[in-house]
């Protein structure tokens, strides 16, 4: 019945819809008014402050430069892989998007110890040309750029993997045959068609690079982007300033957001393609040779930093200084970690936020893509936007705003107290993953054949056995896919954590960035090595799992 | 949640399924305007009509997922309007079968038992015997992907059955089979259905499904009926213009009408043809039409004196016969079925009708 259809919709869409109100909406809203608590006051002082100009510029610049930087080495990957055989092609597939498993901070760090001054690589290369100091220092733009390249040119690559991989050969041999050269099918048929790969996977390099804080603030120097200044000026009180930072912030996404759109908007196609191109094997030797070294090259660039953590969480504390490698091996680190219970307190914290926030997520977006596929409703735009907006928000003006807005219990403007408690946490963490959890579960019930819940209910099915048997084993895949992705990022979140954390509930992260601090080397690899390992845990523990129920 | 149906025991209770002057609006578009057809137990009803006649919504609302406008359903005389799919206790096969895919063969066919909370053994057992009666013994356990698509469409009739439906409703039954499957399973599908001895409506847009299927069809057209019968009565004697091209092969050609003849004029032959009217035809039918089938015409090479004439353009092999397509003239163009195979495309043949009542229908 229509009437009893739509009193069901409304009663999981009403709950679903005010809680992520109060959750996405509320604090955003709370940081934009806060912004003008005094008029216009906080905008004349951050128009008015230099170093708000520049780094505004400056984070402009960085992201649009990491664009650039992951198209140049994400698409001619791709199609290396994509489109040719050679020797080691199957181990380059292996580890090309190895980057991707690298918690943020993890990444920054590793680049620390391979390509900082007083790194592996800086070194070796100032002992073969013999100077007298590092050949380069890692800092600035250049260095920002570089880790973020390392990191992000994987979405890239998926991207027009996956474009390549759905690309119709005969539209490439329908090209040929009306007697194209290879460069002209390039340039007029295949890389127009991957245009879309291409402009979604440089929108995401964009977003997250905007958003980005780990690198610019452990190798930033003096230069500021505006998350670190958010940050400044939060620890310095100037709580107006911040949220006009954070207003700005989140301001360039949605620009960044609207102009991809734009640039985008020709586009009436999609591949559909079955693929069906088979890679060509590379003929001559010499060319052959050239790629296998180039290949393993890029091989060893992509392995290099894993295993430098690796290595240096065996190096005892303050024992590396003016040596190409830790002069000096020890266990030490790891039975501190696991002994001393300061500094296991944050692997559990870690690991309890992340279990709480992923299964919040599970929930709430489940009942939220349940909605978005299957039902008809006056609220269903307004509940897209609620669950895909997190997404345009950098993660540091999401911290911001449950700063703002969490600060004090007063029931009757819905605020609760949660900064300075162990939830504020897990609550910045769940919003963080809504979208991925819910565009996950919601590409899973778009395959489902939409008459199955039709059948269960003529069967005679209540909804409860309708949801159980039928919606939710379509759904498993992508809670699986979703749940493990949300619990990944969550337990190395760095960013949202900086704002927000506490002593108490500092997650690994966190953790991390004070031995380094301190110089502790050896102690935070250890950290980053147990992080890929829980990482790595979840992995298979979500592929365990799915296995045993398919 | 209301509590699910009962299984239900035995068909003497199986009343009349109707629906009684439906009307169901989309904005501004309306998909069924004022439709009333009745099945009885034991009866197979057709509705058929082309894509976007409302055949599809007319079943989605006797079976309870949509609701109409205006009007009522009833089973039995008993007003089901607003009672909802679940507890209808119908049995309904879905155009793509929707059968779970993650849930093996006789789990499939036994959901619907575990929805009325059927002990486990009991309803493996029916689920086993109702496979067996739609000729699927011992697939129980095979996944659904393995099947083909002639064996999803007996489980998914085999799970409608063994809930014993109160009706039975088909969306396109056939429409998802290949060509020589489609044949056999039409005589299956009619066999299996009459057993059950509920009330059976079915929707298709092939009108070969519905004559080897149904007892009566009800032909739809933009969300109105324009005639419900038997196969028999849709072909011989149409109500309108629209029934007559839509339901058989055959050319609809103008005419005057003279109460029990009607004048035929083709290019410059004027022919009198011997006319069955529609009961509620005025005695005058003022802008008239004549059904020429193309049993009811036949071809030769001789000349006649005043005799239609026009050139073969096609000949199509039917198996005994073959079928002539002639052009008449600029807008009159018939199929002629001839037992002789020896006359040529490009040929110029004399077409005359049969002596036997042509069916005249108003335009």
């Amino acid at each position: 019945m229509r009437t009893a259809v739509q009193r069901q919709n409304w009663l999981i869409a009403v709950p679903v819809i005010l809680l992520l109100l109060w959750a996405v909406i509320y604090p955003n809203a709370a940081v934009i008014a806060g912004s003008f608590e005094n008029g216009l006051g906080h905008w004349r002082e951050f128009a008015a402050s230099p170093a708000d100009r520049e780094a505004l510029r400056t984070s402009i610049i960085i992201s649009v430069a990491s664009v650039f930087a992951s198209l140049a080495i994400g698409v001619p990957l791709a199609f290396l892989l994509g489109r040719f055989e050679f020797p080691g092609r199957r181990l380059l597939r292996a580890v090309a998007t190895l980057p991707a498993a690298l918690p943020p901070l993890v990444g920054v760090i590793a680049f620390l110890f391979l390509y900082g001054e007083s790194g592996l690589v800086t070194r070796i290369v100032q002992r073969i040309l013999g100077m007298q100091e590092a050949p380069w220092r890692l800092k600035g733009v250049g260095a920002i750029v570089f880790v973020h390249a390392y990191t992000m040119y994987v979405y890239v690559f998926l991207f027009v993997s996956a474009g390549l991989e759905r690309f119709d050969a005969t539209l490439d041999e329908a090209a040929s045959g009306l007697g194209a050269s290879t460069w002209r099918r390039l340039r007029r048929v295949t890389l127009p068609l991957l245009m879309p790969a291409v402009a979604g996977s440089a929108l995401l390099v964009f977003m997250n690079a905007l958003g980005s804080f780990s690198a610019p603030y452990v190798f930033g120097g003096g230069l500021r982007v505006l998350s670190t200044q958010i940050l400044a000026s939060k620890l310095n009180g100037a709580m107006g300033l911040a949220y006009v930072e954070t207003t700005v912030l989140a301001l360039s996404a949605v620009a960044g957001l609207v102009l991809f759109r734009w640039l985008d908007r020709k586009r009436k196609y999609t591949l559909a393609g079955k693929g069906g191109r088979t890679r060509s094997v590379i003929r001559s030797r010499r060319v052959q040779i050239l790629t296998s070294i180039a290949a393993a090259v890029i091989v060893v660039a992509l392995v290099l930093p894993h295993l430098m953590v690796v290595l240096v969480s065996f190096a005892r504390d303050g024992s590396w200084t003016t040596q190409v490698l830790p002069p000096e091996y020890t266990l030490e680190n790891y039975r501190r970690l696991f002994s001393e219970s300061e500094l296991w307190r944050p692997i559990t914290n870690s690991v309890s936020m992340a279990l709480i926030a992923t299964a919040a997520n599970l929930v709430v977006c489940f009942l939220a893509a349940y909605l978005i596929v299957f039902r008809r409703f006056k609220g269903r735009g307004l509940l897209e936007l609620l669950v895909a907006l997190p997404w345009a928000i950098p993660a540091t003006a999401i911290a911001l705003g449950l700063a703002a807005t969490f600060n004090r219990n007063d029931l009757a403007t819905a605020r609760i107290l949660l900064v300075g408690t162990f939830w504020i946490l897990p609550l910045a963490y769940f919003i963080r993953d809504i979208p991925l959890v819910a565009s996950a579960v919601e590409s899973s019930l778009r395959q489902m054949d939409s008459s199955l819940e039709d059948a269960a209910r003529g069967l005679g099915a209540s909804w409860l056995l309708t949801m159980r048997r039928v919606i939710l084993p379509a759904a498993r895949p992508g809670l699986i896919a979703g749940g493990l992705l949300a619990a990944v990022t969550a337990v190395g979140e760095f960013v949202a954590s900086v704002v927000l954390y506490t002593h108490a509930n500092r997650p690994i992260s966190m953790e991390i960035l004070a031995q380094l601090r301190a110089l502790a080397f050896g102690t935070a690899a250890a950290y980053s090595v147990l992080l890929i390992f829980l990482v790595l845990l979840m992995t298979l523990a979500a592929r365990s799992f799915e296995e045993r129920l398919a | 949640m209301t509590a699910a149906p009962r299984a239900r025991s035995g068909k003497s209770d199986a009343g009349a399924l109707a629906l009684n002057g439906v009307t169901r609006r989309f904005g501004d578009f309306t998909a069924v305007d004022n439709l009333s057809v009745e099945v009885g137990p034991g009866e197979l009803l057709a509705i058929v009509g082309a894509s976007g006649s409302g055949k599809t919504t007319s079943l989605r609302i006797a079976a309870g997922y949509e609701a109409p406008d205006s009007g009522t359903v009833t089973l039995g005389g008993e007003d089901i309007t607003r009672v909802p799919p679940e507890r209808r206790g119908f049995g309904m096969v879905f155009q793509h079968y929707a059968l779970f895919p993650h849930m093996p063969v006789e789990q499939n066919v036994a959901f619907g038992l575990e929805a009325r909370g059927v002990s486990k053994s009991e309803r493996l057992a029916k689920a086993r015997a109702a496979l067996a009666s739609v000729g699927l013994e011992g697939a129980g356990d095979r996944p659904i992907q393995s099947l083909s698509g002639g064996e999803q469409q007996r489980v998914a009739l085999a799970r409608a059955l063994v809930i014993e439906p109160r009706a039975l409703l088909l969306d396109e039954p056939l429409s998802n089979l290949d060509p020589t499957l489609r044949q056999a399973m039409r005589d299956d599908l009619r066999a299996m259905l009459r057993r059950v001895g509920v009330p059976a409506l079915f929707v298709t847009h092939d009108q070969e499904d519905a004559f080897a299927i149904a007892d009566r069809i009800a032909l739809l057209q933009k969300g109105k009926l324009l005639q419900c019968g038997t196969p028999s009565e849709l072909y011989h004697e149409p109500v309108s213009r629209e029934v007559a091209t839509f339901i058989g092969r055959g050319a609809v050609v103008r005419a005057v009408d003279k109460g029990s003849s009607a004048l035929v004029t083709i290019g410059s032959v004027t022919r009198e043809l011997s006319v069955s009217r529609p009961e509620e035809a005025p005695d005058r039918l003022e802008n008239a039409y004549v059904v020429m089938r193309p049993d009811t015409l036949q071809l030769s090479r001789e000349r006649g004196g005043s005799a239609w004439r026009g050139r073969v353009i096609n000949r199509r092999f039917a198996g005994g016969l073959v079928v002539y397509r002639v052009r008449l003239s600029d807008d009159v163009t018939v199929d002629v079925e001839s037992t002789s195979g020896e006359i040529h495309e490009d040929e110029t043949v004399t077409v005359t009708p049969h002596n036997g009542l042509f069916p005249i229908v108003p335009g």
